[in-house]
């Protein structure tokens, strides 16, 4: 019952959804007040009723009601609640649903958030907002529908794939969802702000908030993903340039570009057609990205659903969005002149030295991402592209990035000298320099990637330090740090954050330690300055698997004891497929990552040991980078445009 | 199905499956494959981690843990110990399984432009770049706008709230 009222609420989501894409445009069109005032009601009622669409599905799996063909497909009896609760959107139909949830969520956040904005520009903003649901509530009951019940329902399910049952798994789809689908707010102003053709610094001040947002959100669930693969997938990787993580990179690396690009616009009056350009082009990315994701064409792990007739109405909605906005833009773009004038050196053509290294970066990854499916169909040519070629074609703009990034921060608007910018950096590059080179000293291997790596990465930190320190004046008074603009304070962190990663990606790639053997129970062995000893292994069963699981002791060689741990291996036997869960001492400068692998023939167990070192400062980068977003999202200027909506709101009750 | 009945049927399928659970599929490369040369072997790791395992999605021969993977990490270190360069056992492999196995794609042919993609944006963008900066450096200062009427008679709403 609760089912079919939710199966109902979605397609009623989807008729609302093609009432407020055609009233509230029309109504912007003819300048009539009670056309466009249509979208706040109907925004608020796509997402009440997405939302108890969601809801039933997450009642259906919950309760294990197997006459649900996606509930017995991805759930199982036995499974624990978290993952009866994820697995709602462990699959495709569910997934998507999450999706057009999400997306019905930010169009109920403009109507609500938006009351700043001119009737005109939000009522076509969210009949925008709304066409993208239209064709995605289409997408979901047509090829898609989660709430198909089977004839004959089975006695149990068939459990959801168990590289899934993970708590950082769980919420991973989430966060990555909440990220690309906030871009779409970003396309939808772009789009409104094309068929009004006007943009200003008061249009880049309401996107730019959006554009954060689904930054932050990006920037996390990459995050999320990244650490899972790192203790899931049993050898301690956390960066594989598989397609599926490349179609929610290169949405990040176009978000990146457009809020730096948008300040241009807000406090310049300058590039606000590749501003518009970049906001179409990053939630074009999402869709590729999904459409990369949902139609197998480029099969990977992540991918649990590869139909093609799926992939064709994704490609279509594609087609459709991108291609229709691209046409506009190139009708429009030429009404949205510069105003704001500015030297070759400048902190304006710093930021377009950063959009254009972000571009640059984000196509270089797609071209990799699909030039399999290129050669093959235009050359006849079966191949990879691998880590290697990304490492090799990626890796250059970040390190031009990182190399120019400080000074640009630096750098005044309008007009700058760059030796008057630079002299207060000088301090951090010497830093820079001794670290690397101590780091170059110290190290086993004359490898340069990592004295490279960490020189980058304390510039960056260093450099955000000097940024903040000549905010202090003149008098060096440190009390105007606390009056300092939470934007500029977003800016330092998120900048710092950049260079944490990077020493922790340099740190890990270059002085990573491996040790593989077997190894009899009780007798020690060495690793790189520890001594591990395998205590024990035991058959342990868990709620829905059984595990071998072993105990090892971590100790330094010198014998002072540092850690137990448990490395396991489990079998789920519903879905017939083994994981590895590896055992990690988590430590700021080193992780020990331990995996315990087959009974030997001869006794003893295969065991491999890594110490990698600073590996947790790639996820703490990226948690300071999302912290450095959140404390610019809190920017006075946005809370002051958000107070603005309250007053007349209160006072009309409209 | 009461929750008895399914610890039951549980517990059957636990007592199937762990002779199976015995007998399932090492992961990535084991001790019994490595050479005992440390220099050797560490030459196979290498090759190994850009060779792409034919039936796996993008994961090298080094992490797979499929049959034919370690198949090919056993074939990769026959032709090492029988005295291959590198090169030589990178050519051996994708002379039978095809340059689908290189997770380095070969720079020859239409990859050129695979290879050549980034250099080639980057100078088209930094040249756009250029101008655009050339441009803007040497427009004339906007003449100061007044407001428009809807600005103004918006600017007295808010001054006389």
């Amino acid at each position: 019952m609760v089912t079919e009222l939710g199966h109902f609420a979605l397609v009623l989501a989807f008729f609302v959804a093609l009432v407020q894409a055609i009233v509230p445009m029309i109504g912007a069109q003819k300048g009539w007040r009670g056309w466009m005032a249509v979208a706040d009601p109907a925004a608020n009622a796509q997402f009440l009723l997405t939302g108890f669409a969601f809801a039933a599905l997450v009642h259906a799996f919950v309760t294990s009601d197997f006459s649900l063909r996606l509930v017995v497909e991805n759930s199982h009896s036995l499974k624990p609640m978290l993952y009866k609760i994820s697995g709602t959107w462990g699959n495709h139909e569910g997934s998507m649903l999450l999706w057009v949830l999400i997306l019905t969520l930010f169009g109920a956040a403009v109507a609500l958030f938006g009351g700043n904005l001119p009737p005109a520009l939000k009522a076509r903003v969210l009949a925008v907002q709304s066409m993208i649901g239209a064709a995605f509530f289409a997408f979901i009951l047509f090829t898609s529908n989660p709430f198909l019940r089977l004839a004959r329902p089975p006695f149990d399910g068939q459990d959801l794939n168990p590289l899934l049952q993970d708590p950082g798994l769980a919420f991973h789809p989430p966060f990555l969802y909440l990220g690309y689908v906030g871009l779409s707010v970003a396309f939808s102003f772009a789009v409104a702000a094309l068929i009004e053709g006007r943009v200003d610094a008061a249009w880049a001040r309401w996107v730019r908030p959006w554009t954060l947002a689904a930054w932050i959100f990006l920037t996390i669930g990459i995050a999320m993903g990244s650490w899972w693969a790192y203790y899931e997938l049993g050898w301690g990787g956390f960066w594989f340039w598989d397609p599926v993580e490349n179609a929610s990179f290169m949405p990040w690396l176009f978000a990146a570009a457009l809020l730096h690009s948008a300040i241009v616009v807000e406090k310049r009056e300058a590039l606000k057609s590749w501003t518009i350009l970049l906001a179409i082009l990053a939630f074009g990315f999402s869709l590729i990205g999904t459409f990369i994701v949902r139609s197998g064409v480029l099969t990977s792990v992540h991918a649990f659903a590869n139909d093609p007739e799926r992939g064709v109405f994704i490609l279509i909605i594609l087609g459709v969005f991108v291609g229709g906005a691209l046409t506009l833009f190139a009708a429009r773009a030429q009404a949205m002149e510069a105003r704001g004038v500015f030297g070759m050196v400048s902190r304006e053509s710093a930021l377009v030295a950063n959009n254009v290294l972000l571009a640059v970066a984000a196509l270089v990854v797609f071209v990799g991402t699909i030039w399999p499916l290129v050669a093959e169909m235009a050359f006849d040519r079966k191949l990879s592209v691998g880590p290697p070629f990304f490492d090799k074609a990626f890796t250059p703009f970040m390190i031009a990035l990182a190399l120019i990034l400080p000074v640009g921060a630096m750098l005044p608007w309008k007009r700058a000298r760059l030796g008057r910018a630079m002299r207060p950096l000088v301090p951090a590059l010497g830093l820079a320099i001794a670290v690397a080179g101590l780091a170059w000293a110290m190290q086993t291997g004359r490898s340069l990637l990592g004295p490279v790596g960490l020189f980058l990465g304390t510039w960056l930190v260093a450099g955000a330090a000097v940024d903040l320190w000549s905010r202090t004046g003149q008098r060096r008074d440190w009390r105007r740090l606390a009056r300092l603009p939470r934007a500029d304070w977003g800016r330092v962190t998120a900048h710092a954050g950049l260079g944490v990663a990077i020493i922790g990606v340099s740190g890990l790639t270059a002085w990573q330690q491996e040790d593989i053997r077997v190894v009899q129970e009780g007798v020690p062995w060495q690793v790189g300055g520890f001594e591990l000893v395998l205590e024990d292994v035991r058959q342990v069963e868990g709620p829905n698997y059984i595990s071998t699981t072993g105990q090892v002791g971590l100790s330094t060689v010198e014998g002072r004891e540092i850690a137990t741990l448990h490395p396991e291996k489990r079998v789920y036997p519903v879905a017939q497929m083994p994981t590895t869960e590896a055992a990690i001492d988590y430590r700021p400068l080193r992780d020990v990552y331990v995996v315990i692998g087959d009974a030997q023939d001869g006794g003893g167990w295969t065991m491999r040991v890594y110490i990698k070192p600073l590996t947790n400062w790639i996820w703490a980068g990226a948690l300071i980078m999302a912290l450095g977003g959140g404390l610019s999202l809190t920017d006075r200027r946005y809370r002051v445009a958000a107070g603005a909506r309250k007053v007349p709101a209160g006072v009309a009750a409209e | 199905m009461s929750a008895g009945v399914a610890r039951a049927a549980w517990a059957r399928i636990v007592a199937a499956l762990l002779v199976v659970v015995l007998a399932w599929p090492a992961l990535a490369v084991q001790p019994d494959e490595m050479l005992d040369d440390p220099a050797l072997e560490s030459r196979a790791r290498e090759i190994s981690q850009g060779l792409r395992c034919p039936v796996c999605q993008n994961e090298s021969i080094d992490e797979s843990n499929a049959p034919v993977a370690k198949d090919l990490r056993l074939l990769v270190r026959e032709r090492l110990v029988a005295g291959d360069s590198n090169a030589e056992v990178v050519e051996y492999i994708t002379d039978r399984y095809g340059e689908f196995v290189l997770l380095e794609p070969r720079t020859g042919g239409a990859n050129l432009l695979l290879w050549a993609a980034g250099p080639l944006m980057l100078l088209l963008a930094a040249g756009l770049a250029v101008l655009y900066l050339r441009r803007r450096s040497r427009a004339p200062a906007p003449a100061e706008e007044g407001l428009s009427d809807e600005e103004e008679a918006r600017l007295q709403e808010l001054l006389h709230r």
